[in-house]
């Protein structure tokens, strides 16, 4: 089995219908990618694999547990997944550091020493032991977003979910970002990425999923979908996405 | 107009004092309790929870303090539970002041951005310790200011008592100058007290709101 299972996986905000039966597999170390036109669910999507937000119907397994189960222990799935927000939600009254350890002291209940030096570990992880003691507000978008990398990381988790980790970002930021989630995932990180950035996806993804209307219209390794997809929408939003973003990467 | 001043007033004023600042300390520490919980009570729960915190502070904010002090203190005693004056005070004001903290400490807690206690939850924080090490060290930053004032009010408010035989600053005043007359001398020196009382509190709590200041949280800005 699959390290992530998402089996036909179903979610409505009142009359409209976010998700219309998603179904999608992650190995262990794999990197998929999801894109498509903003509003389709792919947000609804990431949030629901660890039940941010209750999926209405579908099922979905971590590591051969089902994390849709009343009976499983959510919180315990929630460590196993690391969450990586558009806007960073850094804990805004802790600096750096406990940003990191917070997790590892409140949740898997590490002794405080031991849980600050881990969490040191993995700014230096993300190049940024320096800042340990910064407040968030004391840091650029960038930084912000590769402490949440590092909080993400502290935890061990089996797989990591990016939600469109560089949307919020100034352009000239960006590239510190992805440069960390390269590193993962060419470090055998398994990861589900929600993003625009087309070069990122064909650098490091397994699998592109291009995701409309809460549905996946098509998905298959980036070289296939970039020269020859089977879906003339796919195309199309290939062709007006690397226009707008470039190519580069 | 010749104006007179006693030494030997001081003393006693002074117990009156001391009353003055426990009844405060008293109430302020069960409202800021209950006003926590109450708060909490109406942004995260609905049904029967909600409705009872939400009647709770309309009834204690709609309705005049020394009505509700004696409905405590006459109003119980005719119903058979005879309260010492005290306790009366102190659970008439704390149920008060409960009131308009639960409202300042709602504001702060809604005020903390709704990703904070995604991110929370997303290490696999259960709602209680979202609640308690993300919301709530934020919150109380927030509210600080707005609960300083709560505090000065009540310091001031707790003079009321005097009408059910309390011997608070403003008690031990009254005694005094019905006793020699100096209404006006007396009662400057009450105010003078009161004034500086007011004064040491609001310096103590900016002092306080400078130490636990964060980058990024509300006026620390």
């Amino acid at each position: 089995m699959a390290l992530l299972v998402v089996e036909d996986l179903h979610k409505r905000y009142g009359r409209e219908e976010v998700l219309r039966g998603i179904s999608l597999e992650l190995e262990k170390g794999e990197t998929k990618v999801i894109i498509g036109p903003s509003g389709t669910g792919k947000s609804t999507l990431l949030r629901c694999i660890n039940r941010l937000t209750e999926p209405d119907r579908g099922r979905i397994w971590l590591d051969g547990v089902e994390v849709t189960s009343p009976r499983t222990n959510i919180y315990r799935i929630r460590s196993q997944i690391g969450f990586v927000f558009q806007d960073f939600n850094l804990f805004t009254h802790l600096t750096a550091l406990d940003n990191v350890a917070l997790g590892l002291i409140r949740v898997k209940r590490v002794p405080k020493r031991e849980a600050r030096e881990r969490a040191l570990r993995e700014l230096e992880r993300v190049g940024l032991a320096d800042k340990a003691d910064a407040y968030p507000a004391q840091l650029s978008g960038g930084q912000q977003q590769r402490v949440s990398i590092a909080r993400a990381l502290a935890m061990d988790p089996k797989l990591i979910l990016f939600d469109e980790p560089t949307s919020a970002l100034d352009p000239e930021l960006i590239g510190e970002v992805l440069e960390v989630m390269i590193e993962l995932a060419e470090g055998g990180m398994t990861m589900l990425v929600v993003t625009h950035e087309m070069g990122f996806a064909r650098a490091v993804a397994d699998e592109i999923i291009f995701m409309e209307h809460g549905v996946i219209v098509e998905q298959g390794p980036p070289e296939v979908l970039f020269t020859n997809p089977r879906v003339p929408r796919t195309a199309e939003f290939l062709r007006k996405i690397t226009e707008f973003y470039g190519k580069s990467g | 107009m010749n104006l007179l001043f006693k030494w030997e007033w001081l003393p006693d004023l002074g117990k009156g004092l001391t009353l003055t600042v426990e009844l405060t300390a008293a109430c302020i520490s069960i409202g800021a309790v209950l006003g926590f919980l109450l708060a909490v009570a109406r942004i995260y729960t609905r049904g029967p929870l909600y409705w009872l915190a939400s009647a709770y502070v309309q009834f204690f904010r709609g309705t005049p303090l020394l009505v509700q002090l004696f409905m405590v203190h006459f109003g119980l005693a005719g119903l058979g539970l005879r309260l010492t004056p005290l306790l009366s005070g102190i659970i008439a004001m704390g149920l008060n002041t409960a009131a308009y903290q639960a409202e300042y400490f709602r504001g702060a807690i809604q005020a903390v951005k709704r990703g904070q206690t995604l991110a929370a939850l997303s290490l696999g924080m259960t709602r209680w310790q979202a609640i308690l090490y993300v919301v709530l060290p934020q919150a109380l930053r927030l509210v600080l200011p707005a609960w300083s004032n709560e505090l000065v009010y009540m310091l001031k408010y707790t003079s009321i008592v005097y009408l059910i035989g309390l011997p608070d600053l403003t008690g031990v005043g009254r005694t005094i100058a019905s006793r020699n007359f100096r209404f006006f001398e007396v009662y400057a020196v009450v105010a003078l007290i009161y004034l500086a009382l007011v004064l040491l509190v609001t310096m103590a709590l900016r002092g306080l709101e400078r130490r636990i200041r964060v980058p990024g949280l509300g006026t620390a800005r």
